[in-house]
Parts: structure tokens; C-alpha cells; sequence
């Protein structure tokens, strides 16, 4: 088949699922008096819409920051502000100012939903569609196969089109940065970056990597010349794309303070509700939360965080190609989930989008990862009454990515890179089948995720800890993503030379 | 290189096609439910409920019981099964009864029943039904005749639309299974006739009749069912007008009252007041040409489908030609039936798609009627929620039949002549004046159901066309082993 109609059908099913799963509830619906993040995206609508700039951020008697109040940052603000212009046109009813609060109707669902569907459609889609093309190996079958498991991810299209986020935004952002980079244009890739950050607080999971690759580059082509003025010009654009974003916040110094207070909320704890970071699940263990002190919490937190993403950039900062790149984002984001402060179990999905880009290269090890992502917003997916979408789109995601990778077939030992692992048994056990051992975990996981599903919706939890299926599926969760965590890094940092050679290696 | 090799594996990308549909029904579980919902619901609760000898009679709902009983009986057998999803469901004055595990049930019965119909495309290379139908054209074509009968006078009794392409199945079986041999040039060898296969045959589909009708002529009700199953107080045209020969007729005979009483040819205090672009299902007069009565279309059936009937009675060309003379009954009864539900089309364009694989004039054929009649099906889906669905699965069905059909009939230029390109391209600014233009502008409230009549025109004129071109190919085909497709 030609490669446009392969690459239309692949679109296609991308687009079907997702409205298909967009006719589910949301989060929030028909809860009073709070709702849920569908009611804080329509409230910031109005907000940005009645509201002058100054006032956005800041408590006033017409802004009440406990009602879902902002905190994301400028970009979010402007891209809402773009929403209320189109809900106004079509029923002004939808952000009337105060009257609005916690409404809800068939057809503002359909604006909300539709709203979505039309940034993903301007800004991921086609972000994942370029990378596909450019940067996967093998035939346009397999380019096409690639990108077909990508937008078909589960956790993505649950979350932007059950729970109700934008986040399609911000990792399409960072994806086009991505994009950028590879194909040499730093110039644009940091352009998009940043854009991606102003967009949300949580890409600065990804910010290290960014930067050292960079850094290395313009290292490596001379720190006194050429290297420095891309140094330069790289920096410059960083810094006006940042001034551009803010510019309404900049004429008073009270607002930048202001909105920083609201997108770094310090005097919020170490962590909150379950998650499956380190934290949380040391919290069952050792009550940490009020143990240690506030300020022990943070530097705890902070060393952690850095001593898991030195490492990974480091390494990156020696060698500056895609690959690496990559595995470092990966890296970097899974240490700043696992160890930081304030994490939400959505932003296991800054990780899942690195991981998507090698699910080409390790096919079984993204399958397994990107699953296990999903599974880990269990409680927050039954809490939205998304069950049955979770189900399918999980299996879906399952067996289609299973078969068109053919993840199970290309999973020798020098596939999955267990060269260190091979190194280390190698003279206590040396016929262990490693490759065997890695396919039978990866079934059992998927057992005991699904088994784990199954009883925390059909079986009641006994009265003595009520909220004991959340906390296993955390901890699960957690358990998995410390493997994956050490065994992302030791890829990366192991990695002898490619033996392969990029497309566009810079 | 290990890269990936199954993708030229057929057999594993159908199973995984297979799957991926059954997954997008589970999501669309959600989605609207038209009033089919509710038809099969009340069977359910009136085969469960009530005692044979009330099924045809039952008339609290509007939605009685029109299908013949080998359905019903089907119906009786699930409803044991809806017993443990919810038992309110199957409260006969529960009209409109629709609690989530009633949608569940039902959803999930239509999906295990495509079961039979993966079942049936794989055997030989839209839901339960067809899967019947397709098992039956492959028995006949693995030369099984006995079980293609057998199946033919299943599906015949779980729903009498089939009636449409019966005589397709008869002229042939007679003609080739009861007549064991033919001359060396294709033509009739009166001396074969064998007795023996036409008892045989004549037994399965009579008992399978009596399995069915059975109980119902044993008590007496066989006029009750009859005009159950075939209601002709329903009007010429269905609700949304079916795109057939009688929407155009419908479309001149208005022109032509507009046109007579502008140029004062007609009186308009004359004309009948009941105007057909009402959408209900009611009898009315046309205007200015002549009336059609049940009778009338029944007669232009007949009359439309007989060259074919002929033409494979004079030169069968084996299991091909019976499809092609399938495909022509099926179309002729859609063309020209009483009361024709825009679904039957699909009758006509899956042992279509079974044609267009192996010859490239059926496939610009296949492509013309399944693009046409998939565009015609729209406005049963009009929830603005839906629409993406509806657009987005319309493209999805398109790009890829055109593209394997593309694929496959590689050499010897375009399967579809610019005219047909054109037309086909036609419908994307028909969508968009129907779906987006019109709604925006004044005559939305005084003439609501002009986008369904310019549909279904536009429609009609397209299934037309396929019409005359297949009769043509039948028609003018020679001989049974030649293949047009190149390797």
C-alpha cells in the first residue's frame, strides 16, 4: 500500500479512538461543589476571559484562588483566554463570570472535547507523524507500524480525553523540540521547548536534557568559536521566547512573584493522594510525611532527584546524539517522578513520551512501560468512571503494539540490552536464559496488573484500610519503575558505540 | 536485519483487523443508540414474556414484531441470557427501557454475534446476518450446495429481506446443481436433470420453513404474520428516502408540480396537500405523474432482475456469475422495491466486495456503490457527537479500500474513470453544505429535510449508475475462466 494512504488510516484510527473515547465521562462530573479538572479548565476560560491580566494570578474578591485558581503557567492562561473567545461565540452562558460556576451540558461537553481534539490535531499528531518519518529505521511499513502504536498510547488519550487535560500541548511542544533538535534546527527545537514549558511547570522534567545536549553540542564544536555563538544564539532565543510569554506579567514585580508562588506550590507537602513515587510508598512503611521536617523532606528530595539524573547527564553532556538524548529524557524525567516533590501520577506521562520514541528500538521493555503507566492511574481512571476505556485501550494497545513491533520476537539479549545484566550473572549463573527470564517477568506483571484491576473494582476493600487497592497499585507501579529507572540508565550509560548509524547524527 | 516480516502475513493482519474492530465497538458502547435499540429490546422482552401463540399479535409498542420466526426464536434464546444482565429489560410496558446494562447487553450480544460473521469472511476470503449470507455464498462456492441451501433458507427465515436475491439462488441452484451437466459451450443439457438433487434440495428448504412457520400454521396465525412481516400501509419511500430509482421519481414529480403551477399549467388548490418532504412514513399521491402502487414496484422488480436470471440460466459462469446475477437482484430489489430501508443497499455490496478482489471493472464498480451508499447512511447517525465518528470511519473505510484495491490492481491504469473521481469528490462539499452550510441559514426551519432529499438524489443517481454498469458487465461478460485481473 502506498505510504500516504498507510500513513491517512494510521492518523485516522488515532483520531477515531480518541473521540471514541472522548463520548466517556470526565473528571469531576456531576460532583459538587468541587468538580474536578474538567470544571477547572472551564473555569479558567472564564477567568481569563472576564478578568484582566493582572488579576489572573491573584486572589481578588472576583478570583478566588481556592476555586481551582491558576497554576499553570502564561501559556495556559492565553490558550484558555483563545477557548473563552470560541465558547463566547457559541453560548456566553458557558463563561459567564461567577453564574458559570460547575456547569455542565451535552454541548459543552462536545466544545470541550471538540477543543482537545483540535490542538492535538495542530500540534501532537503531526509532531509524532515527523518523528515516525524521520527517525525510524526500517521500512515505511514500520515507520507507519511506529507511529500507529504511538498515538494509540493509552495513558495519553485517557487522560487528555477522559479526565480532561491539554497535556497533548505541552508533550507535542516538547516533542516538535525534540524534532528540532534531531534534525539539527536548535534554533527552533529550543524555540519549542520553551514554549513547552510556559505551556506547563512539569516539562522542566525534561529541561536537564535539554540543556546538556546543547551544551555538548556547542562543546564539541568548539567552546571558542563557532560553539559559542550557538552557545549564544541558542540562549538568546531562550530568553526572549520567555520574555515574549511573560510580557504582561513583567510590568509590575509583584506578578512574576506571584506566579511562580502558584506554579511552585512549596507549601504544599512532600507528596499528595497516592502516587507511585518513592515517597509515597516509603510513607506505608515509615510515616516520612510528618517525620521529617519540612525543610529535611526538600533536600532529601532534591539529592535524590539529582544523584538519579547526574549520571544520565553527564553522559549526555560526553555525547551528544539522538539516542542518548532520548534515554536521557527518559532518565531524567523517571528520577523527577520518582524522587521529586509534589508529583501527580499524570506526570508519569513526561516519561511515557521519551519512552515512546525507542519503542522502536526496545520494543518489549516501552510495551511493558508504557502499560504499566497506564496502569499506575488506575485509581484516578475508576474515580473518572473511565473502567471500560481503560480496559480496551489497554488490550488494544497491548496486542497491536505486540504484533506490528513484533516485540516478542526481537527480544535476544542483544536486543534488549542486557549486555551489563549478561556481564554480571555471567560467572554464577551462566545458562540463565536472560531473554527468557525478561519475557516470563513481563507476562507475569501483566497478570498481576490485570488481576489487580479486577479486584480493585469488583471486590470491596475491608473496612480497616479502605483505600488498600490504590495504595498496591502504587506500590506496584512504584516497584516497576525502579527496574525500569536503574535499566534505562544502565542503557544508557553502558552503550557502546552504535554499531548502526543515525539518520541525523549531530 | 530482524525487522519485522509478518506484516506480509494475510492471515495474521486479518485476525489483527478482526480484533481492532471488535475494540472500537466496545468503545462506541457509549455512543447513541438509535431506535433499533429499542425495537430489539421489546422483542426481547415480548419472545421472553409472552407465549408463542401472542408474538405476532402483541401491539403495546409501535415496534412489533416484523421479521419472521427463526428471529424470533433467536430473540426467545438471547433474552434467557439478558435474564442476568437486567430483568427490567424484558418488562414488556418497559417502553424505552435503557439502564447501562441493557446497553451493555445488547452491545455485547451484536458483538459475539460478528464472531459469526469473521467467521464466515474467513471461510471465503456488518453483523450476524451477513455473516449467514456470506457462509452460504461460500458452501456454494466450495461447491457444498447442500449447506449453501440449507444456510440460504436459514437466513431466509431470520429475515425475509432476503426474499430480494432468493430468486438469484433459485434460477442458479436449478440451473446448476439440479442440471449436473452443461454442453461444452456453457448451454443447457436438458438430459441431466436429476430428480434426486432437486427432492433433496426442496426438502432442506421446505423443512427449514416448517421448522420456523411451523408452530405458527399449526395455530393458525400464518395471515397474521404474514402481514406483519410484510406491512404495505407503509408508504412508497421510507422516512429518510432510500436512494433509489423512486427518490429520483419522487424529486421529478416535484419539480414538475413546482414548475406546472409557476407557468400556470396546474391549479394549486388541486394538488394533494401531503407533501412527501415531510419524512414521515405515510401513504400519499405524487402530483403530477402517476401513482406507484406495491404492485407496480413489484412488477418493475421483477422486470429488472429477469435478463439477469436469464443470462445465468442460458451461460452460468459458475460461482462468479452467480454473484454477479446476487449482486444484480439485490440491487434491482433495492432500486425498484416497496419501502426500502437505506441499510439494504448492504446486501448488494458485500458479495460485491467478494466480486471486486478478482476483476478490476467490479472493483471501480464496488468502489462507485460502497463509497455512494456508506455517504447515503449518514443521516441515520445526526448527533453532532457522532459526526467525527461518521466522517472519520467513512474516510477510514474508503482510503483503504481504495488503497488495497489499488494495491492489487497495480498495472493497467486507474480503477475509477474522471467522471466517477469527480462525482465521488462531489460529496465532500454535499457534506459540508448539508452537515455545517445549511443548519446556519434561514430555510433550515422551513424546509428542515432538504439536506436528506438532496443526500438521497444525490445518492440515487450514483447507485444508478452502478446499476446500469453491472447489468452491462453481466450482460456482455463471455466466458467463465477468464481473468481480468493481471498478476
Amino acid at each position: 500500500m502506498e505510504n500516504w494512504s498507510l500513513f491517512s488510516l494510521c492518523v485516522l484510527l488515532g483520531l477515531t479512538s480518541r473521540w471514541a473515547v472522548s463520548f466517556h465521562s470526565y473528571s469531576g462530573a456531576g460532583k459538587p461543589p468541587m468538580f474536578g479538572d474538567y470544571e477547572a479548565q472551564r473555569h479558567w476560560q472564564e477567568v481569563t476571559y472576564n478578568l484582566p491580566v493582572h488579576e489572573w494570578y491573584f486572589n481578588t474578591t472576583n478570583n478566588d484562588l481556592n476555586y481551582w485558581g491558576l497554576d499553570y503557567p502564561p501559556l495556559t492562561a492565553y490558550h484558555s483566554l483563545v477557548c473563552a473567545y470560541v465558547a463566547k461565540l457559541l453560548n456566553p452562558e458557558w463563561v459567564e463570570l461567577h453564574a458559570s460556576r460547575g456547569y455542565e451540558s451535552h454541548s459543552h461537553k462536545l466544545f470541550m472535547r471538540a477543543t482537545v481534539l483540535f490542538t492535538d490535531i495542530l500540534i501532537y499528531i503531526p509532531a509524532v507523524l515527523l518523528y515516525c518519518f524521520y527517525f525510524c529505521d526500517g521500512s515505511s511499513k514500520q515507520k507507519v507500524a511506529t507511529a500507529l502504536c504511538i498515538l494509540l498510547y493509552p495513558g495519553l488519550i485517557l487522560i487528555d480525553y477522559g479526565h480532561f487535560q491539554y497535556n497533548s500541548v505541552s508533550l507535542g511542544l516538547a516533542l516538535w523540540g525534540i524534532l528540532g533538535l534531531g534534525l539539527g534546527w536548535d534554533l527552533f527545537g529550543s524555540l519549542a521547548f520553551t514554549l513547552a514549558l510556559n505551556y506547563k511547570q512539569m516539562e522542566l522534567y525534561h529541561s536537564l536534557p535539554f540543556f546538556c545536549y546543547l551544551l555538548g553540542k556547542c562543546i564539541k564544536q568548539g567552546l571558542i568559536g563557532r560553539g559559542f555563538f550557538q552557545l549564544a544564539k541558542i540562549s538568546l532565543t531562550v530568553l526572549v521566547t520567555f520574555a515574549l510569554c511573560w510580557m504582561p506579567f513583567l510590568s509590575d514585580p509583584k506578578q512574576p512573584l506571584q506566579v511562580l508562588h502558584r506554579l511552585f506550590p512549596f507549601g504544599r507537602g512532600l507528596f499528595e493522594d497516592k502516587v507511585a513515587n518513592t515517597w509515597c510508598s516509603l510513607n506505608v512503611l515509615i510515616k516520612i510525611k510528618t517525620l521529617l521536617s519540612r525543610e529535611t523532606q526538600l533536600f532529601l528530595s532534591f539529592a535524590l532527584t539529582l544523584l538519579f539524573i547526574l549520571p544520565s547527564s553527564l553522559k549526555l553532556l560526553s555525547k551528544p546524539n539522538l539516542w542518548q538524548f532520548k534515554l536521557a529524557l527518559v532518565n531524567s524525567s523517571l528520577a523527577f517522578f520518582l524522587f521529586s516533590f509534589q508529583v501527580h501520577e499524570k506526570s508519569i506521562l513526561l516519561a511515557a513520551l521519551p519512552v515512546c520514541l525507542v519503542i522502536n528500538e526496545i520494543p518489549l521493555i516501552a510495551i511493558w512501560f508504557l502499560l504499566t503507566s497506564t496502569f499506575s492511574m488506575l485509581p484516578l481512571l475508576v474515580k473518572d468512571g473511565l473502567l471500560l476505556p481503560y480496559v480496551v485501550t489497554s488490550l488494544a494497545f497491548l496486542f497491536l503494539s505486540l504484533y506490528l513491533l513484533s516485540a516478542l520476537e526481537r527480544s535476544t539479549e542483544e536486543e534488549l540490552r542486557l549486555g551489563l545484566y549478561r556481564k554480571l550473572t555471567r560467572h554464577w549463573l551462566p545458562k540463565l536464559n536472560l531473554s527468557r527470564i525478561i519475557k516470563w517477568k513481563f507476562w507475569f506483571s501483566l497478570v498481576a496488573m490485570a488481576a489487580l484491576s479486577f479486584t480493585s473494582v469488583w471486590l470491596e476493600p475491608p473496612a480497616k484500610f479502605p483505600d488498600l487497592f490504590p495504595v498496591l497499585v502504587s506500590i506496584l507501579s512504584f516497584l516497576h519503575f525502579l527496574g525500569f529507572i536503574i535499566y534505562f540508565n544502565l542503557v544508557q550509560l553502558m552503550e557502546p558505540q552504535r554499531k548502526k548509524s543515525q539518520k541525523k547524527t549531530n | 536485519t530482524v525487522m519485522a516480516a509478518p506484516m506480509t502475513n494475510d492471515q495474521s493482519w486479518f485476525y489483527a483487523l478482526a480484533l481492532g474492530v471488535s475494540f472500537l465497538k466496545c468503545l462506541l458502547i457509549n455512543a447513541y443508540h438509535s431506535t433499533d435499540f429499542e425495537v430489539h429490546r421489546n422483542w426481547l422482552a415480548l419472545t421472553h414474556s409472552l407465549p408463542v401463540s401472542q408474538w405476532y399479535y402483541e401491539a403495546t409498542s409501535e415496534w412489533t414484531l416484523d421479521y419472521p420466526p427463526l428471529f424470533a426464536w433467536f430473540e426467545y434464546g438471547l433474552s434467557h441470557i439478558a435474564c442476568f444482565f437486567d430483568k427490567e429489560m424484558l418488562v414488556v410496558p418497559n417502553l424505552n427501557y435503557a439502564s447501562p446494562a441493557t446497553v451493555l447487553f445488547q452491545r455485547l450480544s451484536v458483538i459475539v454475534a460478528d464472531v459469526v460473521f469473521f467467521y464466515a469472511v474467513k471461510e471465503y476470503y456488518n453483523g450476524f446476518l451477513f455473516g449467514v449470507l456470506l457462509l452460504s455464498i461460500a458452501r456454494h462456492c466450495q461447491n457444498r450446495h447442500f449447506e449453501g441451501a440449507f444456510l440460504f433458507s436459514v437466513l431466509l427465515n431470520l429475515k425475509h429481506i432476503y426474499l430480494y436475491i432468493a430468486p438469484a439462488y433459485g434460477i442458479y441452484l436449478l440451473r446448476c446443481f439440479c442440471f449436473t451437466q452443461s454442453n461444452a459451450d456453457g448451454s443447457l443439457q436438458w438430459r441431466s436433470f436429476s430428480v434426486v438433487r432437486l427432492v433433496i434440495l426442496g426438502t432442506i428448504v421446505l423443512s427449514t420453513f416448517a421448522v420456523s412457520f411451523g408452530p405458527f400454521i399449526a395455530l393458525g396465525q400464518l395471515p397474521q404474520v404474514l402481514s406483519r412481516l410484510f406491512p404495505f400501509k407503509r408508504g412508497l419511500c421510507h422516512a429518510y428516502w432510500a436512494p433509489n430509482i423512486w427518490a429520483l421519481y419522487n424529486i421529478a414529480d416535484k419539480a414538475f408540480s413546482i414548475l406546472g403551477v409557476k407557468f400556470r399549467l396546474l391549479d394549486i388548490n388541486k394538488l394533494p396537500k401531503a407533501s412527501m418532504t415531510g419524512g414521515l412514513v405515510q401513504e400519499f399521491q405524487h402530483s403530477v405523474l402517476p401513482s406507484v402502487s406495491p404492485l407496480a414496484t413489484l412488477v418493475c422488480t421483477l422486470l429488472s432482475i429477469l435478463p439477469a436470471l436469464f443470462k445465468i440460466w442460458h451461460r452460468p459462469n459458475g460461482a462468479r456469475g452467480f454473484l454477479r446475477c446476487l449482486v444484480i437482484c439485490a440491487l434491482g430489489s433495492f432500486m425498484f422495491g416497496w419501502h426500502v430501508h437505506e441499510k439494504a443497499i448492504m446486501m448488494a455490496i458485500l458479495p460485491l466486495s467478494l466480486l471486486a478482489v478478482d476483476s478490476r471493472k467490479d472493483a471501480g464498480i464496488f468502489l462507485m456503490l460502497s463509497v455512494t451508499s456508506h455517504y447515503s447512511l449518514f443521516p441515520l447517525l445526526f448527533t453532532t457527537q457522532e459526526l467525527p465518528i461518521k466522517i472519520f470511519l467513512m474516510l477510514l473505510f474508503t482510503i483503504f479500500s481504495l488503497a488495497s484495491l489499488k494495491t492489487l490492481f497495480r498495472k493497467g491504469g486507474a480503477l475509477l474513470n474522471p467522471l466517477e473521481v469527480t462525482y465521488l469528490l462531489g460529496l465532500i462539499p454535499l457534506e459540508l453544505i448539508c452537515e455545517f452550510v445549511y443548519p446556519l441559514t434561514v430555510w433550515q426551519k422551513t424546509f428542515p429535510f432538504l439536506p436528506l432529499m438532496l443526500t438521497s438524489v444525490y445518492c440515487a443517481l450514483g447507485v444508478t449508475y452502478a446499476f446500469i454498469r453491472l447489468y452491462i458487465s453481466l450482460l456482455t461478460c463471455s466466458d467463465t475462466t477468464k481473468k481480468t485481473k493481471m498478476q
